[in-house]
Formats: structure tokens, sequence, C-alpha cells
């Protein structure tokens, strides 16, 4: 396949990747070739891949080798008569029938591992993988802990028009996440894979997995890692604005400490609000996970951030102002400001100001059923909590000079029904 | 240089038109109608006037057209290659009407033996069925958000079973028509034209009764869920068909009493016919498979 | 009437008896299959450049990483603008441009079958995509889905949505018309003696072209009409809360994609097995599997689209079943190539333009081919879709693929048209500078996907800075390249006349070649005789005076 004008960078490049394989692989991601994975199903589509390359390689060889010595020998200049034949039964039927060989010789191994791959039964641990405009939540289903995972706030700011930020500078730039999601090493984990408004797609390159995320349905798919570490990947379906901005990372933990730090974040987070990522900043995962961490460390990390989000009882009774708008700070900043930004002017003429914005000014009910919704441009965020989102619209209403009432979980609450 | 056929008389020629203005002006005409239901759909700035222009400018072109083409077959400036132009042209464009309708069928396929009992937890994809608890697979539904409410499914055996009386009725005269046009009785065919004519536009009242009837009574419409949709989507757009077919058939029995088409040239009504037949096809078929299956 | 005159079209280029129209009018108004080829191709033409342009706003904005000047929105549309600008009005028109001008021509007819249908099914054109390109204008922005329209993002299109849908029910008129048209032609005009298994490749490629047209255009008008019913009026084709499913769109959009892909490439099997044999001065080897091969791939072609989904999780039966039949695709490909190189093989070949684009199609399309079959692999399909591997393999296919073939035929037809032969010097200039580039382009694009580059994002990590960067210094100077041809192609419709023969090039062999360049206004109103010994005439016998039909 290598015939261009860049045949010698393009071969060098595949063959050192070829050669040097996984521990390659492990350190720098190839800037060629697919990488070699961390699970056993990635190695055997690595292979899989090479494999077919090889061959489509010597089919090539032949082929064009063939061509190019016609093209030389026979030029007019070197060979002024042509020959007349133009048929010859045998010649096509050989032709015919080699290349269908070679293609049972690829199919074989392929339904092999297509087989392996598909087979989701037996596994120890289920998370639910939840796609919406422009992030992912993770459930980890029979734990009843479940989370959002965004673009880091680094990256995110890094990534506007005319920002200013060289990309360059960013660790990771654009394959960082607010909140990565823990899985056990060792262990089957089947994912449940779907998807809230419109259609995107969960891959992790060295997981080898990749299934669309559909709304309405759910897809199976599954995964069993080797090793401690760090994995990325990014939704690979077209989702609007910001399908480019929905990275995934995958920390890989030993089993026992998987066990701790999951224990740990229901403790915490189960008996409070649950579903409100901790705020950006205060996520040390972002500088831990360039150069690869230490397991440890991220666990105490993660134990840090849960233990540092805002605990409040079931919002039963009515939050004062002050509350409500310093939770509410925290949740528009992780999932407001991406559009409307941090200043509340938005990106006009797509992401409109929420500075003296009727909506955001006006009766509490409409901002309630706006924020819901969704409209346009703008995702529903009905998978928020009510106090998430009490507390976000209360600081929009009171801030940049917006003066309007707070709102209360109970009328979110209210709203939902 | 090539040699040529011996002596070319004027009708062994293929015919080849003078240049035309129609084409364009059919195009303007539609496009004023895509202005105006894109306005209507989108932002309401237009008002309905472009609809109403468009189709007055496109209906009065495609008379104009058809006319010409009439009078040109009329005058005898086609010849047998012509005529065959016409069927092929015809037989290929039944065709992709075909497979328009396929698509259609295609959804309801898809949706009765696919999507619906995976969300409803049967089959391959079954574990669909964790996002809609408590839905169970059944046809017709409105799907596991019941959209459009309850609603009770058109029975096969009332009005429809008569459309498709109706229908295969029609198709009976259109051919004793055309059998008595090869035959030269004319008033006899003019006669079972007419017949095919009403049987048509019976057929037609008697969907609109039945439209009406889904929509007040049953309380189906577009909206419920993909019973809705695959059942009004095919119904209605065979009607359109009907509809069509029985505006040629009028307008072939129109021409037929001014005395156009010979016992053996007359491409016009068997275009027509056949148009008719294929709209009597996809009825049987929507009937098996919308109605009663 | 016109017809009632006898007439001779041998002695003069302009027919007084039913000669044009004057000015805009007789474009408007034009029967006439030679000025219809015209204006498709012109309109053709136009849409390259304004999809080529799109296409710059695309690798501008991804020459580095970082946002520098389009906002993540508009790239999508301009991302799914050039596609559909590329597909239906640059590669389809050029296309049916080419069978207006040629199939006549080459079966010995006077016109198309239905002159008047044709200049609908052309006027149509220019304002579907007026349309389309309006809603660049528009509040909430063009359609921003990707030109695959899946639903329900495709849903959250602005005020542009129903002018998207209506722009495609027009492009599936036209198509479905001028299809028509090719096909009736074929079968029904003829000349006597020409049997179908004397027809030039391309008259065969067309005919199937035409046919996967006519069964699958429709289809996409149903698909796109579901979207429309979703969107306006209540249904739920697509939503599962009504027991719809999005992946029904999929299903219903690939049966119709994949043909369609078929559709951009066969008609350039077509001319390239026209212009091999010519410039090889060698009979084309293996006509009648030429056929079959076109035939079984357009058979194939319906029962392989879920290749586009494998990840939407299909049943593995499903998944195992479109794999096989994929990759099956592959074995009459390959006879086409095989017979390509084998018709070269001793022969006695220059190396004209159209020759050298040829040549690369055969080179470049296999290799686009060949990722083709790996992205047929399901499993590993897995990691390569929607990647940048998807996108080069079909820029593979498609420009050095569909685009130099139009290319080639141009060059290689041009001076029958207009009687002026193009600038040999400058349009070697421009083939050399489009192949280099065009891989220079698309080439780095490969290890893009692989790496994990996925497809239709304006921004992207650091670690594929510098391959983005060489695709996008390609991408213009491919692009730059391309005025050559405009000036080339100036200079043969406003040059000076009749300075080239019947026959332009001495291997060309078929009824085309026995009329004067440029071809009169109208050619073959009574059929040409043949005879059966003329299908086997050689280059080194061809006699003016004979008509000789290329096997
Ligand atoms: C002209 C257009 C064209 C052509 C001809 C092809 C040809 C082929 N394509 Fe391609 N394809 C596209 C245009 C085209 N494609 C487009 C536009 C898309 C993306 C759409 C989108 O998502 O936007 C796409 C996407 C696409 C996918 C989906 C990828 C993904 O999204 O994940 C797949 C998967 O199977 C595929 C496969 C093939 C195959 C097997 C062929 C085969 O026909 C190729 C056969 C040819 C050869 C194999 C070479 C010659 C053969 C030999 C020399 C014989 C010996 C060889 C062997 C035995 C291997 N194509
Ligand atoms: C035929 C189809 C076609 C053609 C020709 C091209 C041509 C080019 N394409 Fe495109 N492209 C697609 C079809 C095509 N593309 C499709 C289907 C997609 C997927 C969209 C989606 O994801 O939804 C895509 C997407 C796509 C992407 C990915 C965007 C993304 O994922 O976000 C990129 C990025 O580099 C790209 C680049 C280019 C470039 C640099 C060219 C250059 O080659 C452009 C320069 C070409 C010309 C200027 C034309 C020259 C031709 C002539 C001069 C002909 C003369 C003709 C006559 C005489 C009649 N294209
Ligand atoms: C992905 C981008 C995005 C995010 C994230 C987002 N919005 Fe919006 N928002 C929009 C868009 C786009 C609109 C304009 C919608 C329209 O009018 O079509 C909008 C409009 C609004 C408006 C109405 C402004 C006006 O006066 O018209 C309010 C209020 C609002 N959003 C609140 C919120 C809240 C609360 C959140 C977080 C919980 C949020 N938005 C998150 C994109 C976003
Ligand atoms: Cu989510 Cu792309
Ligand atoms: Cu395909």
């Amino acid at each position: 396949m290598f015939k261009s004008g860049l045949a010698a960078r393009a071969a060098a490049g595949v063959t050192a990747a070829l050669i040097s394989g996984a521990a390659w692989a492990e350190e720098a991601r190839s800037q060629y070739n697919l990488p070699v994975g961390a699970t056993e199903i990635s190695r055997e589509v690595y292979w899989l891949h090479n494999f077919v390359l090889i061959i489509m390689c010597v089919i090539a060889v032949l082929v064009f080798g063939a061509m190019f010595y016609s093209i030389i020998a026979h030029r007019r200049s070197k060979h002024p008569k042509p020959a007349d034949f133009h048929e010859s039964t045998t010649v096509e039927i050989i032709w015919t029938i080699i290349p269908f060989f070679v293609l049972i010789g690829l199919a074989i191994p392929a339904a092999g591992t297509l087989i392996r791959m598909e087979d989701t039964r037996d596994a120890e641990l289920t998370v639910k993988v939840t796609g919406f405009q422009w992030g992912w939540k993770y459930e980890y289903v029979g734990h009843d802990y479940e989370f959002v995972s965004m673009l880091a706030a680094d990256s995110n700011k890094a990534r506007q028009l005319d920002s200013g930020i060289d990309p360059r500078s960013v660790p990771n730039y654009l394959w960082e996440v607010t909140n990565p999601l823990v899985l056990p090493v060792g262990q089957k984990v089947r994912f449940l894979i779907t998807a809230q408004d419109v259609i995107h797609a969960w891959w992790v390159f060295d997981l080898a997995v990749k299934k669309d995320a559909i709304p309405g349905y759910i897809n199976e798919a599954w995964t069993k890692i080797d090793a401690p570490g760090t994995f990325r990947g990014v939704c690979a379906e077209l989702c609007g604005r910001d399908h480019g901005f929905m990275p995934i990372v995958v920390k890989a933990l030993p089993e026992t400490e998987f066990k701790t730090w999951l224990a740990q974040k229901k403790g915490v987070d189960v008996a409070s609000l649950g579903k409100a990522p901790p705020v950006a900043e205060a996520t040390p995962v972002a500088t831990t996970t360039s150069t690869a961490p230490a397991p440890t460390e991220a666990v105490a990390a993660a134990v840090e951030v849960a233990a540092a989000t805002p605990v409040a009882a079931a919002p039963a009774k009515a939050l004062t102002k002050d509350e409500l708008m310093a939770s509410g700070k925290k949740v528009y900043g992780t999932q407001c400001a991406a559009c409307h930004q941090l200043t509340g002017l938005g990106m006009p003429p797509n992401f409109p100001s929420l500075v003296g914005s009727k909506i955001a000014t006006g009766p509490a009910a409409a901002h309630i059923a706006h924020t819901l919704k969704g409209k346009g441009l703008m995702p529903p965020f009905a998978s928020l909590s009510d106090l998430d989102i009490a507390g976000a619209l209360s600081y929009q209403r009171n801030s940049w000079g917006n003066k309007a009432s707070v709102v209360q979980p109970s009328e979110v609450a209210a709203a939902r029904k | 240089m090539s040699s040529h056929a011996p002596t070319a008389s004027a009708n062994t020629r293929y015919f080849v038109p003078d240049p035309s203005a129609w084409p364009f002006l059919l195009t303007a005409g539609l496009v004023a109608i895509i202005l105006g239901a894109w306005s209507a759909l989108e932002d309401k700035s237009l008002g309905s006037i472009p609809v109403y222009l468009g189709i007055a400018v496109s209906a009065f072109i495609i008379f104009r057209w058809f006319r010409g083409v009439a009078l040109e077959s009329e005058h005898g400036k086609y010849n047998k290659q012509v005529d065959t132009t016409f069927r092929m042209g015809m037989a290929w464009f039944i065709f992709s009407e075909v497979m328009f309708f396929a698509a259609f069928f295609g959804a309801l396929y898809y949706a009765r033996s696919l999507s619906v009992p995976w969300i409803g937890g049967e089959g391959a994809k079954g574990v669909a069925n964790i996002e809609w608890p408590g839905f169970e697979a059944s046809w017709p539904t409105n799907g596991p958000a019941a959209l459009g409410g309850a609603f009770t499914n058109m029975s096969a055996w009332g009005l429809p079973f008569v459309n498709t009386c109706l229908l295969l009725t029609s198709g009976i005269t259109i051919t004793l028509a055309h059998h008595a046009l090869k035959d030269n009785k004319r008033t006899a065919c003019i006669v079972w034209m007419w017949a095919t004519v009403a049987l048509g536009a019976i057929f037609l009242y008697c969907q609109v009764v039945e439209y009406i009837h889904a929509y007040k009574e049953l309380n189906l419409t577009l909206g419920s869920g993909v019973y809705g949709s695959t059942f009004f989507m095919l119904t209605g757009f065979h009607g359109m068909h009907v509809t069509l077919g029985t505006l040629m058939l009028f307008v072939i029995t129109c021409r037929l009493m001014k005395g156009h088409f010979k016992p053996d040239s007359h491409f016009g009504f068997e275009g027509v016919a056949w148009y008719w037949h294929f709209v009597d096809v996809v009825w049987v078929g929507l009937f098996i498979f919308v109605y009663i299956l | 009437m016109a017809t009632a005159h006898a007439h001779d079209e041998h002695d003069h280029s302009h027919d007084h008896h039913h000669g044009p129209d004057k000015g805009i009018m007789r474009w408007i108004k034009t029967t006439n299959h030679k000025d219809l080829g015209t204006l498709y191709l012109c309109f053709s033409f136009t849409m390259f450049f304004i999809g080529g342009l799109m296409s710059l706003v695309i690798r501008a904005e991804l020459f580095q990483p970082g946002l520098q000047f389009v906002d993540p929105e508009f790239f999508n549309s301009m991302t799914t603008l050039h596609a559909l600008v590329m597909i239906f009005g640059g590669v389809m028109p050029g296309f049916v441009g080419l069978a207006n001008w040629m199939v006549p021509m080459m079966i010995g007819a006077g016109d198309l079958a239905l002159p008047r249908v044709n200049n609908w099914g052309f006027w149509i054109l220019p304002f579907a995509f007026a349309l389309l390109l309006s809603t660049l204008f528009m509040e909430g922005g063009a359609p921003a889905g990707g030109w695959t329209m899946y639903p329900p993002l495709v849903l959250q299109t602005g005020n542009a949505f129903p002018l998207l849908i209506f722009a495609i029910h027009l492009m599936g008129i036209s198509s479905i018309t001028g299809a028509i048209n090719v096909v009736v032609t074929i079968l029904n005009m003829r000349t006597p003696g020409m049997t179908l298994l004397k027809m030039p490749l391309f008259v065969w490629t067309w005919l199937i072209t035409a046919y996967l047209l006519i069964a699958t255009m429709p289809v996409l008008a149903g698909a796109v009409t579901m979207l429309l019913t979703d969107k306006y009026f209540d249904t739920s084709f697509f939503t599962a809360s009504g027991g719809g499913d999005p992946v029904m769109f999929q299903h219903i959009f690939w049966f119709f994609g994949h043909p369609e892909v078929y559709i951009l490439i066969l008609p350039a099997f077509g001319i390239v097995s026209t212009i091999i044999p010519t410039f090889a001065r060698k009979q084309l080897f293996g006509y009648d599997s030429m056929v079959y091969a076109t035939a079984s791939i357009g058979f194939l072609s319906f029962i392989v689209w879920a290749h586009h989904m494998f990840t939407v999780g299909m049943p593995l039966a499903g998944e195992l079943f479109f794999m096989f039949s994929t990759m099956l695709i592959a074995v009459p490909t390959g006879v086409k190539v095989f017979n390509w190189v084998a018709t070269m093989w001793k022969g006695s070949m220059t190396f004209e333009t159209p020759m050298l684009f040829a040549l690369a199609f055969v080179f470049l399309f296999t290799v686009g081919g060949f990722s083709g079959l790996m992205l047929a692999i399901t499993p590993v399909d897995f990691q390569y879709h929607d990647t940048y591997f998807v996108v080069a393999h079909f820029h593979y296919v498609l420009v050095p693929g569909a685009v130099f073939s139009i290319l080639a035929a141009v060059y290689y037809w041009v001076p029958k048209w207009t009687g002026v032969m193009y600038s040999e010097f400058w349009g070697k200039v421009h083939f050399w500078l489009s192949a280099i580039f065009i891989n220079v382009t698309f080439f780095p694009q490969h290890f893009l996907g692989l790496a994990g580059m996925q497809r239709r994002v304006p921004d992207y990590n650091v670690m594929f800075s510098d391959f983005n960067m060489l695709s996008t210094v390609g991408a213009f100077v491919f692009m730059a390249a391309q005025f050559i041809f405009i000036g080339n192609m100036l200079y043969c419709m406003f040059g000076k006349r009749g300075q080239v023969p019947n026959r332009v090039w001495e291997g060309a062999q078929g009824l085309e070649w026995t009329v004067p360049s440029p071809a009169p206004y109208h050619t073959f109103e009574d059929p040409p005789f043949l005879t059966d010994s003329e299908t086997t005439v050689h280059w080194d016998e061809a006699d003016e005076t004979l008509t000789g039909v290329r096997r």
C-alpha cells in the first residue's frame, strides 16, 4: 500500500511500529499504526490488522509490479508492435479463483475474533455508559453509583476559537476528562452503551472497543484489561457541534484498589447527590495522568475529590440563596459554561448571552423547563439532579447583574412531573 | 465517414423535439412549491402564495407538456421506436416507484420484526428493554412511551376490504377497456374507462372516510408511534398515487372521447393502465402487510 | 417539422433547419444531447470548485491543532456540504454529462431517447444546489449532520432542514430521470448490428449505473421523507419511544448509499476501459468478463450496505454476513484491475494526458480498494470506523478514482467536442501536480486514522499535527493545480477549431471517431451501418471510412 510519494516515510513508520511491538506502544502511541492495546482482544485485532495489511501489500507488489513492468517495457519506443491477444479463459478463471481463496484465508481468523468480541457473557462488573451532548455518564450497575465525565477544563479553555492558548502547552490536549472511568484490572467488564439525545460512539483505542450509543437502545461490549494504566478514547460518531470534544479516559486499577475506590465513592456520593461531577479545577486527575500515575495515588486523589464535594442532606428543605449560589456556581462552571461561558456572555450568535436574558430573569418555571428540555443546540439537562439544576439556575438568575428569584430543588422536582 | 441506412423518410426517423421551455418552467414551479413548503414548515415568512403559484405553474406546464406529447402523437410524429422508448421509460419509472414504496415497506418490516421486539426485550438486542421497563413487544404498537395515547388499530375487514375489492375490480374493468380498444369497440372502451375512474374515485372516498374514522374514533394518528407512522405513510403515499392514477385515467378517458388512440397504437392508454395495475399491486401488498398481518 | 428534412451531418457543422436558439435561451430550452452534455459538465465543474473550496476550509482549520478560523458548527456544515456538493453536484452530473455527450455517439443514436426529459433533469440541478447552498446564510446555519444525515442529530438542524430534504428530493428526480433516459437510450436506440455485447464498455457501465440509480435514488427519497415527517409531522420512524429506531434510518440510507458509491465508480471503470486500449494500441483484454464483472459488482452492491454500520450493534449473524459479502466484491473488481494490466501487457503504449490519468486511476483506485477491503474485516473495522482511515479510503477511490477518470475522459474527448487539441505540455504538468499532491493530501490520512484521529472534528490532539499539516499543504497545491486545467479547457473552448482529424487518437476506435471534430450539432440522425468485422478492427488497419466498434 505504500506507493505514494510518501512511500519511504510510510514504510519506515509501519515497520517501526511492527517491529517494536507492544513495549514501544505503551510508552508512546504509534503515529502510524493501530495501538497494540492493553487487552487480549486488542492484540488480536492488532495482529489481524497487520496480517491484512501485509497481504494487501503483497498483492499490491504483484499487481503494481506487473503494471509498472509493462509501462516501462511495453512503451512504444521499446515495443512498437502491439500483440493482439485479448482473451484467455484460463487466465481469467485463475485470477478469479485465487483472490477468492485469499479472501477465505482472511475471513476465517476475522470471524473468529469477531465472535469472541461479541461474547459478552459472564461479566463480573457491568458499567452503563450513556452519551449525551457532549459528555458521558457512567453508572456502575448494581453499585448504585454514577457520575458524569466531560472535557477537562484546561483543554476546554484552550480549544475555544481564538483562545490564545497553544494546545501544545496543554497536557493530553482534548484527551483529558473531568472524571475518568475507573475499572478493575483482570475482570471481564461489560458495558451497556446508550445515549440520551443523539447517537454517539464510545471508543477507547487501547481496549479496541468501539460501539455506537443509540438513544433508546442498548449496545453491549466488553473488555478485560491486563494491567493498570490510563487508556484514552473519544466519541466516534458525529454528534453535533462539540463532537470533537467529548473524550473518554479509562483508569484501570488492580482489583482490590478498585474495590476500595468504589466503596469510598459510594460511601460519600450515594448519601448525597451523586450526579454532580466534581468541579474541574479541583480534579487532580488532569495532572496525574499525563505521566503514568501510580494507581494508589489516583485512588487517593479520587477520594480527596469525593470528600471535597459539598455534602448536603437530601434537599427536602428549602436552601438559602447562598447555599444555592455556592453549589450553583460549580455546576454552572462544569455544565453550562462550555457554551454560555463563565462570564455569562455566551458566544453569540450560537450561544446566547444569559446576561439580562428574558428567560434567565423571567419566571422560574420557563427557565426550569428550558433547562430540562433543552432547545436547538442546547442539550436537555434532565440528567442533572434537582439540586444541581436549582443551583445552576439560581446562579444564573443572580449573577452578572441579573436579579431574579432563586430556584429551589423542589420546584425542579415539581417541574419534572 | 459512416455509411447510412438507405433513404430515411420522415417517419422512420426518430422524433427529436424542438427546443422547449417546458422543463425549465416546470422546475421553476417546483422550486416555488418547495420555497412555500419550507416557509410553512419553518419561519413562515413567505406565506402561502409561492405554494399556490408553484402549483398553478406546474399544473399548467404539465398540462401543456402532456397535451403537446398527445398532439405530436396524434399527428403521427412518433414511429415504432419512439413508442418503445415510451414503454421502456414508463416501465423503468414504475420500477423506481416500486423502490420508493420498498423503502416504506422496509421500514415496516424493520419496526415490526426487529426494533419493536428489541425494545420489548426479545431477540439478539433485547437488552434494550432495560431502557423501557415494562414494555412488551406487540403489534400494532405506539411504542414504549405510548405516543399519541391509546388507539385502536384499523381492522382489515371493514372498509379496507371493500377498498381491496374496489381496486381489484378496477383492475378488471381497465383490462376490459383495453380489450375493447384493441377490438376497436370505442364506446365499450369508454364505458369501462368511466367505470374504472369511478371505482378509483370511490376508493379515494372510502380512504378519506377511513382516515376520518381513524383520527376521530380510533385515536389512530400519524403520531401513534411507529404503527401510526407506517400505517399512514404507506396508505397515504398509496392514496396519493391513486389520486394521480385516477386523474390520469380521467384524462385518458377524455382523450378517448375526443377520438384519440388507435387499436394498434395507444401507448398513452397502456402507460396509464400499467400505472393503475402498479397502484393495484401495491395495495394488495398493503392489504396483506399493513392490514391483515 | 424538423425531422421532415432529409439531412446529412457531414458537410457542415451547423444545421440550419433545427439549429440551436441564440443566446441564453439556447441553453435554457435546448433538447440537444451535446448542449446538455456541455451544460452538465460546466455545472459539475462549478460544483467541483465550490466543493473544493469547502474542502480547503476544512483543511485550513485542520492545518494546526486548536481552533483558528471557524466555529465547530460551521466546520461540520462544511464537511456536510462538501460531501453533498462533490457527490451529487460534482461526480454524478460529471458522469451524466459524459453520458450525454458520448452514449448517443458511441451507439450511433441521434440523441437521447427523451430529449425534453433530459433538459428537465439538468435544469433541476442548479435550482437544487441553489436551495442547498442558500442554507449557508440561514438562521441556525447550514445542515451540519454529515452527508449521511443520521437522525436524531440531523433533526437538530435549524431553518435549513426542509431545504436539505427538498434539495435531495430534487437531486433524486434529476438522477432518476437522467438514468431512465440513459437506460432507454441504450436499450432502444442502438444502431442496427450493435448487439449488447458489442457495446463499448463505457456504455455498458453506464447501463448498470443507471440501473443502480433507478433502484436506489427512490429509496433515498423515502428515507429523507421519513426524516421530514419525523421532524414536522409527529411520526416516529426513528424514535425509540414510539417503537422506531434511529438505526433504521442508517439501514435505509446505506441501502441507497452503498450502491451509490458504485454509481460513482462504474462509469469511471468504463472510461478507463476505453482509454487504456487506445493508448496501448491493443484491444481490451477480456471484454466479456469486464461486462460480467461490472454486473456482479452491481448485484453485490445491494447486499453489502451494512458494512458502514458495523459498530451500530447488529446481531452477530448480520455482521458476519455483511463482512463476507463485502469481501466478495474484491473478486470482480480484481478481475477488472487484472484485465487492465493485461491490456497494457505487450501493448505499445504512449503516455498522453488521458492515459496518464487512466494509469493513475488504476494504481490509486486499487490502493483505495485495498483499504476498502481492510475496512470490510469487521473486527478491525471497529478500530478504523469513523476515523481518518475511512476518509483516506474513500478519497482514494473518489478523487484519484472518480475525479481522475472524469479528467481523463475530458482530456480524451475534448478535441472531439471542440475541435481543438488541448496543450499536451500543460496537461502533463496538470497531471503530475495532481497525482503527486493528491497523495500528499490523502496518504498521511491513513496514518492519522490508524493512530486514532476520528472523522468530522475541527480540532485534534497535538500528536496528529505533522500529518495534518502535510495533508493541508497537499490539498492547497492540488487545488491550485486545477487552475491549469481550467486554462487548458478555456483554450479548447475558444481556440481555433478544425485542426484535428476525425480520429483524434490513432488507436481510438468506436463510432464517435467517425464523425468530424468538432462533432456536428446533430450526429447519426440516420443510424450508421455496422458490420460484424468492424468489431475486430485493429488500430493499424483502421480505415477512416469504416465504422468500427471497440469491443
Ligand atoms: C467510489 C467509491 C467507493 C468505492 C469504489 C469503494 C469500494 C470499496 N469500499 Fe468503500 N467507501 C466509500 C466509497 C467507495 N468505496 C465511501 C464514500 C465511504 C464512506 C462513507 C461515509 O461513511 O461517509 C466508504 C466506506 C467503506 C466502508 C465503511 C468503513 C467505515 O465507515 O467503517 C467499508 C467497509 O467495508 C468499505 C469497503 C469497501 C470495499 C470492500 C470496496 C471494494 O469495492 C474495493 C474492491 C477493490 C479492490 C480490493 C482492489 C482491486 C482488487 C484486486 C487487485 C484483486 C485482489 C485483491 C484481493 C484478493 C484483496 N468502504
Ligand atoms: C467525490 C467526492 C469527493 C471529492 C472529490 C473530495 C475531495 C476532497 N476532499 Fe472530501 N469528502 C467526501 C467526498 C469527496 N471529497 C465525502 C463523502 C466526505 C465525508 C463527509 C462527511 O463526513 O459527512 C469528505 C470529507 C472530507 C474530509 C473530512 C472532513 C471531516 O471528517 O471533518 C476532508 C479533510 O481533509 C476532505 C478533504 C478533501 C479534499 C482536500 C479534497 C480535494 O481533492 C478537493 C480538490 C478537488 C477539486 C478542486 C476538484 C477537481 C476536479 C476537477 C477540476 C474536475 C473537473 C471536472 C470537469 C471538467 C467536469 N474531505
Ligand atoms: C452545549 C451548549 C450549551 C450548554 C452546555 C448549555 N446551554 Fe443554555 N443555551 C444553549 C443554546 C444553543 C441556547 C439557545 C437556544 C435557542 O434559543 O435556540 C441556550 C439558551 C439558554 C437560555 C436562554 C437564553 C435566552 O435568553 O435565550 C438559558 C436560560 C440557558 N440556556 C440556560 C442554560 C443552563 C442552566 C445550562 C446548564 C445547566 C446551559 N444553558 C447549558 C447552549 C447551551
Ligand atoms: Cu458524541 Cu460525537
Ligand atoms: Cu459501502
